[in-house]
């Protein structure tokens, strides 16, 4: 059983500065590993918040990721200010990526990021305006059915 | 078997203070899409890969991975070797290509 209280902590994520590029979700990953939480969900969350902080890096201005944990769930809220995404249901396909071929060279745009947070995720929520920006909700379960 | 005698028995260059240690090696993953590493690889792993940029560091932390072994040849810059070396990853290089050294590690780990 873990034990600790509600946690609520934000973070900025630079649009298009690759050097910081990850440090959040290590960040994440490290307070909640302190926490003491299941390593196999740490994980998960992990890689959700990679490809959520990486989208941002990659398409978006600016964003704002938020970690919230009570003794029920894990939650990771993603807002930021950028294009926003035509068709989410495309963008939500393996392998869609609208990414330059810079960006390519590099690794990133194999289109996988979004489905990865599908997988890890209990739930998954993406919202988004064109012009104005995309939100991301992502929540893990403590539990199986995220019942006390 | 450590990161150190797999580092000696493939004959891989060490590129950063932290040449392997006692890390135990528990397996090897071998990609050039940071989406699929994130994804596919395991705890302990060892990464060889293609990509020598700064970003590949964050990946290595992410997943807790044994260190990452550019082949081909293949250098970073010198930023790179140096937040490694902050970062305490272990960071590997080699001439043969990504096969040769996949395979290598296989008959060493199976
Ligand atoms: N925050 C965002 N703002 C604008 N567009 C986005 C955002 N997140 C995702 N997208 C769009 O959705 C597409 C698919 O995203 P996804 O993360 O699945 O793949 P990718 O980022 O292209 O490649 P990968 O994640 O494998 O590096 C992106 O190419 C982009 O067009
Ligand atoms: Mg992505």
């Amino acid at each position: 059983m873990v034990s600790h209280h509600d946690l609520s902590r934000t973070f900025e994520i630079k649009g298009r500065d690759f050097s910081k590029a990850g440090s959040i979700s290590i960040n994440i990953k490290e307070i909640l590993r302190e926490l003491g939480i299941d390593p196999v969900i740490v994980r998960r969350v992990a890689i959700a918040s990679y490809e959520a902080e990486m989208n941002v890096v990659m398409y978006a201005n600016k964003g704002e990721m938020v970690l919230r944990l009570n003794p029920k769930v894990i939650q990771i809220t993603l807002e930021d200010e950028g294009p926003g995404i035509e068709n989410i249901e495309m963008a939500m396909q393996e392998g869609y990526t609208t990414a330059t071929d810079e960006i390519r060279e590099m690794g990133f745009g194999a289109g996988m990021g979004l489905p990865n947070i599908k997988k890890n995720a209990d739930m998954f929520e993406l919202k988004s305006t064109i012009g104005k920006g995309t939100s991301y909700n992502i929540v893990f379960y403590l539990n199986s059915k995220g019942d006390v | 078997m450590t990161l150190t005698e797999v580092v000696e028995r493939l004959g891989l260059h060490v590129l950063t203070s932290r040449g392997g240690g006692d890390v135990k090696v528990t397996g090897g993953y071998a990609g050039d899409l940071l989406s699929d590493v994130i994804a596919n690889s395991k705890t302990g792993n060892l990464w060889i890969t293609m990509q020598t940029h700064q970003n590949v560091l964050a990946v290595v932390k992410l997943k807790d991975l044994a260190g990452i072994v550019f082949v081909n040849g293949r250098q970073p810059d010198e930023e790179v070797i140096q937040k490694a070396n902050e970062e305490h990853i272990a960071v590997l290089s080699t001439d043969e290509s990504a096969f040769i050294i996949s395979g290598q590690l296989y008959q060493l780990l199976k």
